[in-house]
């Protein structure tokens, strides 16, 4: 390839990633955002100014090394592309797929000034898409054995990325996991058409592959073992705890425990880890209503929202039926919306509903104790509150019905207190995270560390994962020093 | 895969299996449960650890074929297993000394009181029992009830074994004569006997114990498919649970929410029925 001078990089327009058509993908599982090209990547690739001192890597939580891969890629050179990447991120397919981009490191790329930023995340998931294929990255050598062995609580992001990179380091690491397979989130939250299993499966496969890293499923820690008996009765050295924040906020309205009141955590559940929707091949079972509404507007939400639109489109299309009418319920408004801009696009071409500025007040039942309607609210924006939002306010006897028959709830997640059990002497905040030193993940008991969204309560795949990674740093110092 | 190693017909819908699970044995504690999985394909099953072997790192699981999943789980034999087990889950039964205890068992959970019943024998309690069916078929592990309740009571809705009775009628009896002694009842079964029980001791002012089995998801806090109203709260079953005050419970939320997936539990099983004779037929052929 041919340099190019500035001018023509400069013209080139930010390359859009082909997408599945909005009516065809409303009625499958698959994937949505379908990937660049060779070419497309190229093109994009080319776009970059290779800035000596980058801004974009700055709003990396990992500090991925963007031009640098990004040049690899200029040059046609795919597996140093891989080998810049994974330096620093060893799940580009997933993280260049999930990745809230517009905030972390594209929104800081100095392109953004004037036009549109480098298409980092699509990039990122065109090398990781890459690697998963051809496997071009060497298997990282294992430095001597070091006698320690460390236990891992939890499966997700945070706890792989930790685990890969104290077995790189020597030491013997075991993970134990609660649910019967593994990813955390990455497994039973996130949907299929948006972060396929088979990606996650294989990209988890790439990252522990060779290190022996023994993986327990079904060992609830608090339960099946205590975090007290790994380190006296099991011989473990260290403990990294990274048990993310799954337990779902209820509000406690009126008619909450009506049945077709779901928990965004217990609908996505059953769809995802327990394939609901090819029921009854698969054996859980998962109803969807005609009118459904969730309530909440971040990635969550999008996606139980999404979710209920296939599932409720595949059953319509099998029995003749209409497709359901799937409503996004939100207390604030447009400007507000938590979810990555890309989902929240998703949903607005799938047909999803998006009703502002309402909350709701009470969920109405029938005799069976099913949903038949939901009181909300209207609300109207105040001043900004400490998260520097605008406050919402109801506005006097602003009420309506709603007609729906299904509400998911989708209203934020907090830790599971579980593994806290016989754990003493570990501080926790008001909010149920634990207390851990951000750059270390140290803990307030020696020798536990913490880290992802069990210290920051629901955050990002990237932000836990980078989290692992500090942590495993301190963990492997403390092991050779024995200094806490 | 968690292997079975022992597998016995109890009565004809309901099969005992003793499975191979060290560490959950390890733990395991009268009133906790296992969720299990029969494949990449199942769904997962609470089941109460009717029983455990610390040594031998067993568990012992007793299920009645009510659907799709329990019915697989009964074609099951010893050698082949479970893909998942997880335990113990729950909080154990409050076990210590009382003084003079009631246990209830109806049905299959005749098994989930045994342990309960045993515990408080064990901590040097009086135990009263009482188990019941809807018939003599359906009973099971009356002599091992025997050998660890001072007395034993059996009844059948049909009389075709001991005295012809629901589970309440002796239990009122008993409440009649010895409100006083009787510093607990702890009762296990579905939620419409469980529900008969707590009222029968409502007048006495006896505390009931009761084991909510609700439909679950994950068993560790995480969907909140398994709550209920308790005095007014919100709880989880799999993690606050499974035991709560049966005078606090909200009965009728239980049971309405038991029923949510019944249309699908039935088309389930005509999808597993319709399996079965396709295999069947294959072999023929
Ligand atoms: C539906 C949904 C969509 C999301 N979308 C995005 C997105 O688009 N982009 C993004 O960046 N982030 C997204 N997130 C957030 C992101 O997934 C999380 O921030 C991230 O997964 C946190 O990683 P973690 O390793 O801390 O925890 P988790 O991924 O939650 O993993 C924790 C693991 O620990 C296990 N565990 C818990 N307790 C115990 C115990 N006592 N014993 C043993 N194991 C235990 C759990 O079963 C789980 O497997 C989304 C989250 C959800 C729920
Ligand atoms: C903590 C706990 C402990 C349990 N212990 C035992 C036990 O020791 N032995 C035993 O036989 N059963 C026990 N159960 C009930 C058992 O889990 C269900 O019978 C089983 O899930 C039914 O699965 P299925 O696919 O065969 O039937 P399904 O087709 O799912 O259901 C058939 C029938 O069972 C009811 N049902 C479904 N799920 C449950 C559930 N979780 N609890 C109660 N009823 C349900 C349905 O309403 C329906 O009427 C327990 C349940 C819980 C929550
Ligand atoms: S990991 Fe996420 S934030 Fe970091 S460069 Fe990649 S897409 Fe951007
Ligand atoms: S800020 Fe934008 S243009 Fe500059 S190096 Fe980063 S991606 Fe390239
Ligand atoms: S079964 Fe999911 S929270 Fe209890």
């Amino acid at each position: 390839m041919t340099e190019l001078s500035m001018k023509k990089r400069l013209e080139i327009p930010r390359q859009e990633m082909p997408t599945q058509d909005p009516d065809a993908r409303c009625a499958n599982f698959g994937e949505v955002a379908l990937g660049y090209t060779y070419e497309l990547a190229l093109r994009e690739a080319q776009r970059c100014l290779q800035c000596p001192d980058p801004a974009c890597v700055k709003g990396c939580p990992v500090g991925v090394k963007i031009p640098e891969f990004i040049a690899a890629l200029c040059e046609g050179d795919l597996p140093r592309a891989v080998a810049e990447m994974k330096e620093r991120n060893a799940m580009p397919a997933i993280c260049g797929r999930v990745c809230p981009q517009e905030t972390q490191c594209e929104v800081l790329c100095v392109l953004g000034k004037r036009g549109a930023p480098v298409a980092i995340g699509r990039l990122e998931r065109y090398v990781g898409d890459y690697e998963l294929q051809e496997r071009v990255c060497p298997t990282p050598v294992r430095e001597a054995p070091t006698g320690q062995r460390i236990a891992i609580v939890g499966s997700g992001p945070a706890g792989l990325t930790c685990a890969a990179e104290l077995a790189v380091q020597g030491h013997e690491v075991t993970i134990f996991e609660a649910l019967h397979s593994s990813g955390g989130v990455l497994g039973y939250g996130i949907p299929e058409f948006r972060l396929p299993k088979q990606v996650v499966q294989d990209e988890i496969d790439c990252v522990v592959q060779g290190l022996d890293i023994q993986v327990r499923l079904n060992t609830l820690i608090g339960r099946t073992f205590t975090v007290e008996e790994l380190l006296e009765d099991e011989g473990y050295a260290a403990i990294f705890v990274g048990s993310g924040a799954g337990l779902p906020n209820m509000v406690r309205i009126p008619g909450i425990n009506l049945n077709g009141v779901l928990s965004a955590n217990e609908f996505l559940t059953r769809v995802n880890l327990k394939k609901g929707y090819r029921f009854p091949e698969y054996d859980t079972p998962v109803k969807v209503g005609k009118k459904v509404a969730v309530i909440g507007a971040g990635n969550v939400a999008m996606d139980a929202a999404r979710s209920a639109l296939r599932l409720g489109t595949m059953r319509a299309l099998e029995n003749g039926g209409t497709p359901p009418e799937v409503h996004i319920v939100y207390r604030r408004s447009i400007e507000e919306v938590p979810a990555r801009l890309e989902e929240f696009e998703h949903a607005r071409e799938e047909g999803i509903h998006f009703n502002f500025l309402v909350n709701p007040v009470r969920i109405h039942g029938n005799e069976r104790r099913e949903v038949s309607g939901m009181r909300v609210q209207r609300m109207a924006l105040g001043e900004p509150d400490a998260s520097g939002r605008r406050r919402p306010l109801p506005i006097p006897g602003a009420e309506y019905d709603m007609d729906v028959d299904m509400v998911i709830m989708a209203l934020g997640t907090r830790p599971n207190p579980i593994v806290f059990r016989h754990a003493a002497g570990l501080e926790r905040t008001e909010w149920g995270t634990v207390v851990a030193d951000e750059e270390t993940g140290k803990t307030t008991v020696c020798p536990i560390w913490a880290g992802g969204d069990v210290v920051t309560g629901a955050a990002t795949v990237i932000s836990a994962m980078g989290a692992g990674q500090r942590a495993a740093a301190s963990i492997d110092a403390y092991l050779r020093t024995g200094e806490w | 895969m968690y292997e079975i190693v022992y597998k016995e017909t109890l009565s004809e819908h309901s099969k005992l299996m003793v499975v191979e699970a060290p560490d959950v044995a390890r733990k395991a504690d009268p009133g906790q449960f296992v969720i299990v999985r029969i494949d990449e394909q199942g769904e997962r099953i609470p089941l109460t650890i009717a029983d455990y072997d610390r040594d031998a790192g067993t568990v012992t699981l007793v299920f009645q074929e009510v659907g799709k999943s329990t019915m697989h789980m009964g074609t099951l034999t010893p050698g082949e297993g479970f893909r998942d087990l997880v335990g113990p889950l729950g909080h154990p039964t409050e076990i210590g000394e009382r003084g003079t205890v009631v246990c209830v068992g109806g049905g299959v959970a005749i098994a989930a009181i045994y342990p309960i019943a045993r515990g408080f024998k064990q901590a040097g309690n009086e135990v009263l029992s009482i188990i019941g069916a809807r018939s003599r078929e359906l009973l099971f592990w009356i002599e091992r009830m025997k050998a660890i309740s001072d007395e034993l009571i059996v009844v059948t809705d049909d009389g075709s074994y001991g005295r012809q009775a629901l589970v309440t009628d002796p239990l009122r009896e008993l409440l009649e004569l010895r409100a006083d002694e009787i510093a607990e009842v702890h009762a296990v079964g579905p939620a419409p006997m469980m529900k008969a029980c707590a009222q029968t001791a409502q007048p006495f002012g006896v505390p009931v114990i009761v084991s909510l089995n609700t439909v679950m998801v994950d068993g560790t806090g995480m969907c909140g498919g398994c709550r209920v109203e308790v005095g007014g709260e919100v709880r989880f079953v799999c993690v606050d649970g499974p035991s709560f005050d049966g005078h606090l419970v909200d009965w009728d939320m239980l049971m309405a929410r038991q029923a949510f997936y019944r249309d699908e539990e039935h088309h389930a099983v005509a999808h597993w029925e319709e399996e079965c004779r396709l295999l069947a037929a294959e072999e023929d052929a």
